[in-house]
């Protein structure tokens, strides 16, 4: 650190200070954070460059199109269930439930969609209750997320009501609604999804042609869709650097938004044009990314997210500052078994059907697992929505690659395992670098 | 009424007593507008029950407390920062992991659109608050507050209190963990904002920075307030008596019936 850094009572003010941020300051914040410990998606992204050159090596196949679609149908699921997580982890809690609570989702979808028929205790509640019809699909979807959702209500007030440790209680859940999903399924075994909705959700690729008015347009919908989040990044980055500037607040250099926009504008031709070389671009990669959007405003823009980092980060100043802490718990409770239900209808979505095997597995450890590989602190108060991406993307390549390789499941979760290991290393080592910056 | 400004708050005979202990009998304190009242005592005197019990935290069981002149009841912290009493506690109170102007907005975060954080609006008003505190050490507002020295992160904490339109800020030990320099910076701005006008009350058991920054000093033993100094006419050595040796009106440590 040079001598003119150092922090003196001078004249310059905050306010003149804050408005002339150039790229130098920028990049001396950046440089200040990393070496303080916070390396943001540095890690993250290096795993995932050596985890692709290492299985595209031994096999040639991992980078194939066909290969990378399939990849992301098999990582919407759980990166869906992780958001959930993502905002539990942020409390600093834990919830073990969410495997089977994703499964109580699933089967309540699939059985309602079967309609009420004697085969099920849910079809001959329907009977008892004069429905004669199956549930369409959204009354399905709608019905299973509510209950899912009042089973995370349940938990976080038994939580917060005894005051007893999220870790337990959620156990309690996990056998609990494990034992649920094998009642409702039955005798059957396995319960198959007909209804075409449902189906779509994670095998349904965009269309390369538009079809309007019986009229085949040369048009690729995934473009169209490409070029939509495109401007959707753009616009609100660009719209929220001028509401800075006019309020004469510090503002990101100008060079850092245009690498920005070129960057999501790149990634995003490139997975597009990789898409269509095979089947297409994935509804489910969409409905994905619409989520992730909306919970990353959720935790960085919102008065919610911003409650929820603060009792994550100091739950005694969080009360002092007037935050109803047992309100937020319980709310971030029922978003975790909310999405676990979710993303157990897209993990049906793809199998099409849900049997007594749902939610087990390692289905828990790896929904769980994928946040903290993906940079959020299991310690609370510290990681990002985006995180539930970046890990369930290591994990489903790992999975993937080693797949391909024709490699056993024993090596599979060693693997996984020591990937989240060393997850967990970057995050104790960092904080550690937090402490001393902080001392000194 | 004082020579020393207009009494903002007043109490009279507060006590309060926590079952068979009295932790305080009759006490009278008052802190007045552009003056730095320190609060004084040895463990146990009753300081952090007088500060609670203004705070809104504990109920008095008997006394009065005049706020502008006017009785008032004050039964929990969010009657005491409508009053415009805002307390900077021993133990800082913020959340590491936030930035600066999260910190300093925690509970009362302005909003853009029905949902969305008005983080602008907050960074700005954060600037001019620091600013008018002459806190130029801070790098970055948008700096976690992690990343600050101990007399940064005091001074932030003094900042959060005085943005809302504040009357009274209660200091409690805010220099007990900083060093030389840094307990410079905070009484410092201890002085500014008495000159702006506020009531401060500083608790400390650093008789050199009370004496430094205080226009008056109480002094509580065993419950009781035992004396009242100007600073300008006492010095260590009696405020050091009173505290280990203050007379007592009242017989300590039972409760009156
Ligand atoms: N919540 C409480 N319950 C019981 N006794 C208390 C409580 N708070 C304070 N006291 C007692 O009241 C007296 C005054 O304490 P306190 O106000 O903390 O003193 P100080 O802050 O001056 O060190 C002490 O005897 C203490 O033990
Ligand atoms: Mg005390």
């Amino acid at each position: 650190m040079s001598e003119t850094e150092l922090p003196t009572p001078v004249e310059r003010s905050m306010m003149q200070q804050a408005q002339s941020q150039s790229l130098a300051d920028y990049a001396r914040a950046y440089g200040r954070r990393l070496r303080s410990g916070d390396l943001g998606a540095i890690p993250i992204i290096l795993g995932l460059v050596v985890i692709t050159v290492i299985f595209q090596n031994l096999n040639e196949n991992f980078l194939t199109p066909r290969n990378m679609v399939n990849l992301i149908v098999q990582m919407a699921g759980i990166t869906v269930i992780a958001i959930g997580v993502v905002f539990v982890l942020l409390l600093g809690e834990i919830d073990l439930s969410i495997g089977y609570v994703s499964a109580v989702a699933a089967v309540l979808v699939a059985l309602l969609l079967r309609g009420p028929t004697g085969i099920s205790g849910v079809g001959r509640l329907m009977e008892r209750l004069g429905i004669t019809e199956p549930f369409n699909w959204w009354m399905a979807v709608g019905m299973a997320l509510l209950l899912v959702a009042l089973i995370g209500m349940v938990q976080g007030l038994i939580i917060t009501r005894f005051q007893l440790p999220s870790f337990v209680v959620t156990l309690a859940g996990l056998l609990v609604w494990n034992g649920v999903v094998l009642i409702l399924i039955g005798a059957g075994g396995t319960v198959i999804i007909q209804d075409q909705v449902i189906v779509n959700i994670a095998n349904y690729f965009l269309p390369k042609e538009l079809v309007v008015n019986d009229a085949t347009l040369p048009v690729n919908t995934s473009w169209l869709v490409g070029l939509t989040i495109v401007v959707i990044f753009a616009a609100g980055r660009v719209s929220r650097w001028a509401s800075r500037r006019k309020r004469g607040v510090s503002t990101t250099p100008v060079v850092i938004i245009v690498l920005e926009i070129f960057l999501v504008t790149l990634v995003t031709t490139v997975i597009i044009y990789i898409c269509n070389l095979d089947r297409g671009v994935p509804l489910v990669g969409i409905i994905m990314l619409i989520l992730l959007t909306f919970f990353s405003f959720l935790a960085t823009r919102t008065r919610f997210g911003r409650y929820v980092y603060a009792i994550g980060g100091n739950m005694e100043a969080a009360r002092r500052a007037g935050i109803n802490v047992t309100r937020m718990r319980v709310t971030v409770f029922m978003l975790s078994s909310l999405m676990a239900g979710m993303g157990g209808i897209v993990l049906a979505s793809r199998l099409r059907s849900v049997d007594t095997a749902a939610g087990g597995g390692d289905l828990l450890l790896i929904s769980i697992a994928a946040p903290v590989i993906g940079g959020t602190s299991l310690f609370g108060g510290r990681g990002r929505v985006i995180s539930a991406l970046l890990g369930a993307l290591v994990i489903a390549g790992v999975n993937n690659g080693m797949g391909l390789l024709g490699l056993s499941a024993g090596v599979k979760f060693v693997v996984t395992g020591l990937v989240l290991l060393a997850a967990v290393l970057v995050d104790a080592i960092s904080r550690r670098g937090r402490a001393q910056s902080g001392l000194a | 009424m004082t020579e020393n400004g207009v009494p903002i708050l007043q109490l009279s005979g507060v006590s309060k007593s926590f079952g068979a202990v009295q932790a305080l009998t009759k006490v009278d304190f008052e802190a007045c507008a552009g003056e730095v009242m320190a609060l004084v005592g040895d463990n146990g005197a009753g300081k952090s029950t007088l500060i609670k019990g203004i705070a809104g935290i504990y109920r008095f069981d008997e006394g009065e407390v005049l706020f502008d002149g006017q009785p008032v009841h004050i039964h929990s912290p969010r009657d005491a920062a409508q009053l415009g009493i805002e307390i900077v506690y021993q133990d800082l109170a913020l959340a590491d992991n936030l930035d600066v102007v999260a910190n300093m907005f925690l509970g009362r975060e302005v909003l853009q659109r029905p949902f969305r954080l008005d983080e602008a609006a907050m960074e700005e008003s954060a600037l001019k608050t620091l600013d008018s505190l002459s806190v130029t050490t801070v790098r970055s507002v948008r700096q976690a507050v992690a990343e600050l020295s101990g007399g940064q992160r005091q001074a932030i904490a003094v900042a959060k209190a005085v943005m809302w339109n504040s009357r009274l800020v209660i200091l409690d030990e805010p220099t007990a963990a900083l060093g030389v320099a840094q307990t410079r910076q905070v009484l410092d701005l201890v002085r500014r904002l008495a000159d702006k006008g506020l009531a401060v009350v500083i608790i400390s058991h650093n008789l050199h920075d009370i004496f430094e920054v205080a226009d008056r000093i109480t002094v509580l033993r065993l419950g009781q307030r035992v004396n009242l100094y100007k600073t300008a006419e006492t010095n260590q050595q009696e405020v050091v008596h009173a505290i280990t040796a203050g007379k007592l009106e009242h017989v300590p440590g039972m409760a009156s019936l």
